[in-house]
């Protein structure tokens, strides 16, 4: 099947069998390979990307599911929320693998979003779905706040 | 320049004989040898361009520890370039000249060595670089090279300025010194600065850090493995008619070995989608078939049988003078390491006949060899490209190279014009066996009148890691696998009349090394028994360790040190209200680290892990930054699993299957975490694991503290008496 998908800011057409979870579609046949396959049951996060500026699993999303919605991946985000994330994120050298942080940055600019000063308690009700094995965690709810100030300016 | 050339036998034992031809002659490669083939390369470790841009070949894989910055930041330090004006590459398999000084003539990353083995050999390659960039400026310039120094890349003296990238033709045909000068430590501006950054953050932040599992060759196919339900069982045979429907599926084959049918597909989903509608036949009179229950219960035997080992005093010292009594046993379970990459790796023939591997390479050299040995190909057609990691705990290592033998077998099976990428998925991965071994511990401490031990008997009993493979040599002495007892039989506290006995058991499933090994239970044992000697003596548990430190050898001034220093920055004796504090202090990896643990709430209602303070000596801390991420990591990891995970057999399957039973650490479930370097002259030594040891004791002790002095000797906790917040 062919699917036309609004990705990153651009229509982009791709054939994948349906009820393939977009992840597939975006790491195999786009090679967009900065979102992360963890676990493949809505379980790490790693492979969050954006449904219309909403965080979603993209391996519990299937291809036919987003016709009608705007994709953003990792490589796409290019808000203000989104530059001082990273920018925090390399400020405070978040990462140590690095194989979650895509996810765990998709995840933070959905909360950022939402509410651009959370506390400590709402990053993590917030973020609790993003496993880190590397155990990030207190770099990531620091990236948060840091990013906060960022956008505060 | 010169390489240190100490070696310990780690390939000498039975199985490493496919290892072995790779020779001892390693003396490191002369710049004269390798600006010959690569006109811009100093030496084996540094590469520089004609723009001044400097390139550290790092020979240690980057699964998070941070060797990518650490090996630049030495050769940067000694060469006089700015962070900003050096990156790194990862080597190529070559055991020769990448090899881990601390194994031999093996390339690989693991012990928590990366660091300490690297120390002196970055160093003197970044020195060597700059002696003879100013030997080619001094011979241009016509002035005496002393006159000369580098500073941010830049090649300055006797009122000359040039960059380093003008003088980098004229180096590399220089013959390397010697013994180049080293920087006198007091004068290093990078080394010990916590304010260097990682060079590999920003790829990790914008989706540009390429994986092996992000990798896409041309023409590429996909993967996996049908395997047993259980280890051990072995294909008669298959069924693929279902597979013809998924789009993408190409054929599916037996391994070689019958350990699996390898379904090849178009993309990673058709491989996926028709591993499910395969359907194979099984020979499983060999597979495993034991119960979690059944080897615990062969553990929890043995430890009350005569040990098999002596492992430290022969006479075990009897118990009847002793006023007090305390015993218990613990049991650790198997524990799966989960890196969140799951396993990969992509194997191609190459143009002249050879194959090419790019794997999340933790030991390149045993791919290497393996690929050598099953292709019957010379090493040299062999080229494994190490690419980042996501995360390893030492999985990436097993001692059969299991999953890039498994990739060299499918490819085997393939007419090998395309190349084959193996995936495994996070239940290929939590099923898959080399599992942390299940270990048990009985110590009995006879205490005296005034409270002091006086008897200390300790008895361990679990499946050895090392025995039977081709680490044997690496770790097993006199029968006794070293990594079953470590942080126990070597204990730094002054314990009289201690007994180690030691018994092998049987069997279970495969095993592995776990970030920290042995460590990983014996210092829970030790420490949470350090405590019970606390409460039933009456003395405070921070007291009594450095009473028992205070004997004044090195080690245990550097253990009471961190031990002190933890204590003094978490405020302990003082923790806020509601909350209760536990401390654990254990040398691991030739790292010494206390932690203490916060917690609020109780067992029954619910712990809360407020907060963990952590002070580590590792030696010159290199990168501070890196070292205290390393401490925050392996306490998330140690508490982490302690907390609610364990791997179980039930007639041989493994019973979880992906996070959803086998719970990775949350953001939630863990607080603040505190980390404190202890300055030191010492030679670095490692952080990747040492972190873990002390924080799963550190936790059990908080919570006993906070919960009328239950101590929990069984994980995972929430198993065994403990609801967490
Ligand atoms: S891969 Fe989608 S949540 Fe883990
Ligand atoms: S940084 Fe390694 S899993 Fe998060």
């Amino acid at each position: 099947m062919k699917y036309d998908i609004n990705l990153n800011g651009k229509t982009v057409s791709v054939e994948a069998e349906p009820e393939t979870p977009l992840l597939w579609v975006l790491r195999d046949e786009l090679k967009l390979t900065g979102t992360k396959f963890g676990c493949g049951v809505a379980s790490c996060g790693a492979c969050t990307v954006h449904l219309d500026g909403e965080p979603m699993r993209s391996c519990q999303t299937l291809i036919e599911d987003v016709a009608d919605s705007a994709v953003t991946t990792i490589e796409g985000l290019n808000s203000n929320i989104a530059s001082a994330v990273q920018q925090a994120w390399v400020e405070l050298d978040v990462p140590q693998c690095g194989y979650c942080q895509s996810g765990q940055i998709m995840s933070v600019v959905g909360l950022l979003s939402e509410n651009p000063k959370p506390s400590s308690d709402e990053i993590d009700e917030y973020m609790y779905g993003n496993a880190c094995r590397c155990a990030t965690y207190q770099r990531i709810r620091a990236g948060v706040h840091r990013a906060a100030e960022i956008m505060e300016g | 320049m010169t390489i240190q050339t100490t070696r310990r036998g780690f390939l000498a034992g039975a199985g490493a004989t496919a290892f072995l031809f790779v020779g001892f002659g390693a003396k490191g490669g002369t710049a004269a040898v390798a600006a010959a083939a690569e006109a811009k390369s100093l030496n084996p470790f540094v590469k520089i361009g004609s723009d001044g841009s400097v390139t550290a070949i790092v020979k240690h894989f980057e699964k998070g520890q941070g060797p990518a910055t650490g090996l630049p930041t030495l050769i940067a330090e000694e060469l006089g370039v700015r962070m900003d004006q050096i990156s790194f590459e990862f080597a190529p398999s070559n055991p020769k000249v990448y090899n881990n000084l601390l194994f031999g003539p093996f390339q690989g990353t693991g012990g928590s060595t990366a660091m300490a083995n690297s120390f002196m050999q970055y160093r003197q390659a970044g020195a060597a670089a700059r002696e003879m960039l100013i030997k080619a400026a001094a011979g241009e310039w016509g002035v005496d090279p002393a006159t000369l120094t580098i500073e941010e890349g830049m090649i300055v003296g006797s009122g000359k300025s040039a960059s380093i990238g003008a003088f980098v033709s004229a180096a590399a045909t220089m013959e390397a010194p010697a013994e180049p000068k080293l920087k006198d430590p007091s004068a290093f501006k990078l080394i010990g600065n916590p304010d260097i950054r990682r060079l590999d953050t920003k790829i990790k932040t914008n989706g540009e850090a390429i994986f092996a599992m992000d990798l896409h060759r041309p023409n590429q196919m996909v993967t996996v493995m049908a395997r047993p339900e259980r280890k051990g069982g072995l294909v008669t045979g298959f069924d693929d008619s279902a597979c013809k429907s998924v789009k993408g599926f190409i054929r599916a084959a037996t391994l070689p070995n019958k350990a699996a049918v390898a379904v090849f597909a178009e993309n990673t989903w058709a491989a996926f989608k028709a591993r499910e509608a395969l359907s194979v036949d099984w020979d499983m009179s060999n597979a495993e078939d034991r119960d979690s229950e059944v080897i615990k219960a062969e553990i929890l035997a043995a430890l009350d049988a005569e040990p098999t080992y002596n492992v430290r005093n022969s006479e075990r010292i009897a118990m009847d003078g002793a006023t007090q009594v305390l015993e218990k046993t613990f049991y650790f379970p198997l524990l799966a390491h989960a890196p969140m990459e799951p396993l990969n790796c992509t194997i191609e023939a190459t143009q002249d006949g050879g194959l090419l591997m790019h794997d999340g390479a933790q030991m390149p050299t045993g791919a290497h060899a393996a690929m050598a040995e099953i292709f019957q190909l010379p090493m040299e057609k062999i080229q494994v490209k190490t690419m980042l990691a996501g995360g390893s705990f030492g999985r990436r290592v097993t001692p059969t190279f299991d999953y890039q033998v498994e990739a060299a077998l499918a490819f085997a099976v393939t007419d090998r014009s395309r190349p084959v990428k193996l995936v495994w998925s996070r239940e290929d991965d939590i099923r898959g066996g080399f599992y942390r071994p299940a270990f048990g511990h009985k110590v009995t401490v006879g205490l005296d009148k005034d409270g002091e031990i006086m008897a200390w008997d300790h008895r361990i009993a679990g499946q050895s890691i090392m025995k039977g493979t081709a680490f044997e040599a690496f770790s097993v002495k006199d029968g006794i696998d070293g990594s079953s007892v470590e942080g126990v039989s070597d204990t730094h506290y002054a314990i009289p009349g201690m007994f180690v006995g030691l018994t092998d058991t049987k069997k279970a499933t495969d095993v592995l090394w776990w970030r920290s090994v042995g460590h990983t239970h014996t210092a829970y044992a030790m420490e949470v028994m350090i405590d019970l000697v606390a409460e039933a003596s009456g003395k405070d548990p921070v007291a009594l360790r450095l009473d028992l430190l205070s004997g004044g050898d090195k080690d245990q001034q550097r253990l009471a040190g961190v031990l002190k220093l933890a204590a003094e920055k978490a405020g302990w004796g003082k923790p806020g209200n509601g909350r209760f504090q536990g401390v654990a202090v254990h040398k691991s990896f030739g790292s010494y680290v206390a932690e203490v643990a916060e917690v609020s709430g109780n067992a029954e209602d619910g712990i809360k892990i407020e907060k963990v303070t952590c002070a580590v000596d590792c030696g010159i801390a290199v990168n501070p930054d890196i070292i205290k991420a390393q401490m925050e990591g392996g306490i998330g990891y140690g508490i982490g699993h302690v907390m609610r995970d364990q791997i179980t057999l039930v007639g041989g399957a493994v019973e979880q299957s992906n996070f959803p039973d086998y719970e990775p650490l949350r953001i939630n479930d863990i607080g603040e975490i505190d980390v404190h370097i202890v300055a030191s002259s010492e030679n670095p030594t490692g952080v990747g694991e040492p972190g873990t040891p002390p924080a799963a004791p550190a936790l059990a002790n908080a919570i006993a503290a906070a919960s009328q002095n239950l101590r929990v000797v069984q994980h995972p906790m929430s198993e065994h008496g403990v609801s967490f917040a």
